[in-house]
């Protein structure tokens, strides 16, 4: 059984069907691509995973598990965690404290604990410390964890997203056009790192990219999205051969 | 234990003790006259409300135009209790403390509600509603003098009490803002579509922000009306609302130190231009409007980012970099 | 009859507060700022009015005129000096210097003209007209005509003329409508002046209703006129006329049908009750952030 099983899904904004029919199963541990031109509703469809928008129709399950119609919160909770196109960190937080957002849930110290500095309150941030600066260290952001968020330049404001949604120790990882703004050097390099994220942390990751090229490089299966509709899914020697996409990317 | 003795904490525990001593020398070698005696209780009131609105502005990001209606009900609630029990000091107070943080934070509750549907101006027009529904409801309900006010309080404030439940409303914030709660309430406010999507309960932690900041000015209000021996619905206007807005934006939002000297100067700052009467709120007003353009104006800010904080330098160093 | 006397009332009061609500509204929609020191011009208006017509013995039209022209002026200089450096500031900045420029409006009045009220006689009075049994007084139609040439007036300049499309432009997008050649600057000047000119004529409507004027004559129907423009949804110009109108009936009917003492929390608990089921107001636009 396939970690995310993604069966028909569709959704309209009015009478605009955005996304329709989208079928996909993504094994534990793949590095799963979706690529497709502008507005195909590549991000549409990471809304509808992550609860943002509701799907009218179709549905998908984590784990054997049917999350259709979850709240974001509840498919958080569950295990999908995600980047934003459009980066949404948290500016005004310090880098270190993004990442303790994103660990939020991996301790319990209530309250009280909280207000009243139990031993609870040191014993859980010790460990929240321990734990985000391992993940700043993947992403080389360690040195600069009490900048704050806002203050980062655009591409490590990108790593910094992706260490933020790892921190919630997801199951399944969702990445919003990673690298886009980044010149090509920051884009190899951070595709080392995702392939390092996969490796160490056993992660299953699907991401968005524009650039197809990009996208074979890392992806061992990619679907290709247009208009909403499936044009193509499998290898990506294969999908980027397939002359409906190249006409979709070029053009007649 | 060994944790909280840090030098950090000890520090805090001196300062605070220092503080305390200094007053109590200062009261009792006469060198406070009777009018700046009599606004020690004051400031420590305003100092509460500063921080507790601090949580819910510069914290959860969301603007309360509402704050002394949450005062106004602990108040009211609190010391409708003292005249009625008939109870030593020691007992009473802290039960009415504790009942009109309690009513407070209910009605703390109830305004949070429409803060999970609302933002922004919206939301800030709502707790405006709300802060004139409850000073109209006072002025007409008899029960509690209408709008003649509630009289016969008894004065069991003191510069001693208030300056503990100060010090208490501070340390409880202070620590909330830095847990795992507090960053998530801090979340909420930077990103809200990115807090959900990390699993930040934001329902919780708005309505918790609303809560403990209610808890606390009704603290404060029951302080108020027992350092007074009267309450007047009058009192709780949306002016004693938007000058608590103003200790916490004029000590820089999301500040807790910051407030707590907004909070002294505001509270001082009518009293020593008591001589200027009639030209005091125009004074005030010029301030007001002076310290807003000051504070945007970006050679100001980078003068005082040079004067403060490194820090703040050290990140202007970095954006700087990024320009070039 | 006692019931349409009623709705008169609320008719008349309700376009008071239209008339201050469009100023909210405007502003609102250009600048995203809620213009606290809006309430006071109707004060400075009023105040004007009285000056005019009773130490400068001007005749009442031109007493009107001259209270238009101060507090138009008046306005576009508040903008200038106070908001303008804030253009990009936190809208929190923005609210606090309002209420500063409100107290300092407030303060001044005070100084100048003293804490007790001034009394203002008419500047038109219009005679009652008899109905049947219902008296509907001369002030309320006047008060009704006025509003009403105001109100379609503003709608024909916004939608028809080059000023008026060029303050939806920019109330769409400031920096497209500067990119498209629009100058703002102007075109947020002209949104002060023609809001606080139509403050200062409810000002004028105002006091020939209630003869009185003080320093903080302009804060309660100041804040109330700020209510009906969110309740029509602030940044919406019919949403103002409407939420003014419906706040005026809702007020005086329920000064008289409930209890005088409440009415005040009856409006305000109705604004509650609508921004819950609708949280943008009645004719507000709805937001929805792009994820």
């Amino acid at each position: 059984m396939a970690l995310l099983e993604v069966k028909n899904l569709g959704i309209s904004f009015g009478g605009l069907r955005a996304v329709d029919g989208f079928n996909v199963n993504i094994e534990k541990g793949a590095l799963y691509g979706l690529i497709g031109p502008n507005g195909a509703g590549k991000t549409t469809v990471f809304n509808m995973l992550t609860g943002v928008y509701q799907p009218t129709v179709g549905s998908f399950s984590l784990d054997g598990e049917n999350l259709t119609g979850k709240s974001t919160l509840e498919i958080a909770h569950k295990g999908i965690a995600r980047t934003f196109q459009n980066i949404r960190l948290f500016g005004k937080m310090t880098v270190q404290d993004n990442v303790k957002v994103g660990l939020h849930n991996h301790v319990k110290y209530g309250l009280a604990s909280g207000i009243f500095r139990l031993p609870g309150y040191f014993r859980d941030e010790k460990y929240l410390d321990e734990r985000a600066k391992e993940l700043l260290d993947v992403f080389g952001l360690y040195g600069e964890r009490d900048y704050l968020a806002s203050n980062l330049p655009y591409g490590k404001q990108r790593k910094l997203e992706i260490a933020r949604a790892l921190a919630t120790g997801p199951k399944l990882l969702l990445l919003d056009e990673p690298a886009a703004g980044m010149n090509p050097n920051e884009t190899g390099e951070l595709m080392e790192t995702i392939h390092f994220v996969r490796d160490t942390f056993d992660m299953t990751i699907l991401l968005i990219e524009h650039d197809m090229k990009l996208v074979s490089g890392i992806c061992e299966e990619i679907t290709v999205l247009n208009f909403g509709q499936m044009l193509a899914q499998g290898k990506p020697s294969e999908v980027l051969n397939d002359p409906k996409v190249i006409v979709a990317y070029l053009g007649e | 234990m060994k944790k909280l003795l840090t030098k950090k904490n000890l520090a805090a525990l001196l300062l605070i003790i220092a503080i305390y001593a200094l007053l109590f020398a200062c009261d009792h070698l006469g060198v406070f006259n009777r009018q700046s005696k009599a606004l020690l209780v004051p400031i420590g009131i305003n100092i509460m409300l500063a921080v507790s609105l601090s949580l819910l502005v510069g914290f959860l990001g969301e603007l309360s135009l509402g704050h002394a209606g949450f005062m106004s009900v602990g108040a009211y609630a609190g010391c409708m209790f003292t005249i009625h029990m008939d109870l030593p000091m020691a007992v009473e107070l802290p039960l009415a403390m504790l009942l009109g943080g309690v009513v407070a934070a209910v009605f703390g509750f109830l305004i949070g509600i429409p803060a999970l549907r609302l933002k922004g101006d919206y939301l800030a027009i709502v707790t405006l509603a709300f802060g004139e529904i409850i000073r109209s409801v006072l002025n007409n309900l008899g029960l509690v003098g209408g709008s003649g006010g509630l009289n016969g309080i008894p004065k069991y404030s003191n510069y001693t009490i208030v300056y503990v439940m100060m010090v208490i409303t501070i340390i409880v914030i202070a620590n909330l803002v830095h847990s795992r709660h507090g960053r998530a309430i801090c979340s909420i406010r930077d990103n809200v579509i990115a807090s959900e999507a990390m699993g930040i309960p934001v329902v919780y932690y708005k309505l918790m922000a609303f809560v403990a900041a209610a808890f606390f000015a009704g603290i404060a209000g029951v302080l108020y009306g027992h350092n007074l021996g009267i309450l007047k619905p009058s009192t709780f206007d949306f002016n004693k609302s938007i000058e608590i807005l103003v200790m916490v934006v004029m000590g820089g939002m999301g500040s807790l130190p910051g407030a707590v000297i907004a909070a002294i100067i505001i509270t001082v700052l009518p009293e020593a231009l008591r001589g200027l009467s009639d030209y005091r709120m125009l004074i005030y007003a010029v301030v007001l409007i002076a310290m807003m353009l000051l504070n945007n104006n970006a050679r100001f800010n980078s003068f005082k980012q040079r004067l403060f904080s490194k820090r703040a330098a050290r990140q202007g160093a970095q954006l700087t970099k990024e320009g070039e | 009859m006692e019931f349409l006397a009623q709705i008169i009332n609320g008719l008349s009061l309700g376009s008071i507060y239209a008339l201050i609500a469009l100023g909210y509204t405007m502003v609102y929609g250009i600048c995203k700022m809620l213009n606290f020191a809006h309430g006071d011009i109707i004060m400075v208006g009023a105040y004007t009015l009285s000056v005019a017509m009773s130490t400068l013995h001007f005749p009442p039209f031109l007493s009107i005129l001259t209270s238009m022209v101060v507090c138009a002026m008046l306005g576009v200089i508040i903008e200038r000096v106070a908001y303008k450096p804030l253009r990009n500031a936190s809208p929190l900045a923005v609210l606090i210097t309002a209420i500063g420029v409100s107290y300092f409006l407030e303060s001044s009045a005070l100084l100048i003209f003293g804490s007790t009220q001034r009394n203002v006689q008419s500047a038109i009075s219009f005679p009652s007209v008899q109905l049947g049994e219902l008296n509907i007084s001369g002030n309320a139609i006047m008060t009704l005509i006025v509003t009403i040439i105001l109100m379609i007036g503003l709608n024909w300049f916004i939608n028809n003329t080059m000023t008026g499309k060029a303050m939806l432009a920019v109330s769409e997008d400031k920096g497209a409508a500067q990119l498209m050649g629009v100058n703002v600057n102007f075109t947020i000047a002209i949104t002060f002046l023609i809001g606080s000119a139509l403050a200062a004529v409810a000002g004028v409507l105002f006091i020939s209703s209630y003869h009185f004027v003080g320093p903080y004559t302009g804060a309660m129907p100041g804040i109330k006129a700020f209510v009906a423009a969110v309740l029509g949804g602030i940044g919406s110009v019919p949403g103002a006329m409407l939420g003014g109108i419906l706040l005026g009936l809702i007020e005086s009917l329920a000064k008289a049908y409930i209890s005088t003492q409440l009415a005040d929390a009856i409006v305000f608990g109705v604004l509650i009750v609508v921004l819950l089921v609708k949280p943008t107001g009645l004719l507000g636009k709805k937001i929805t952030e792009k994820v």
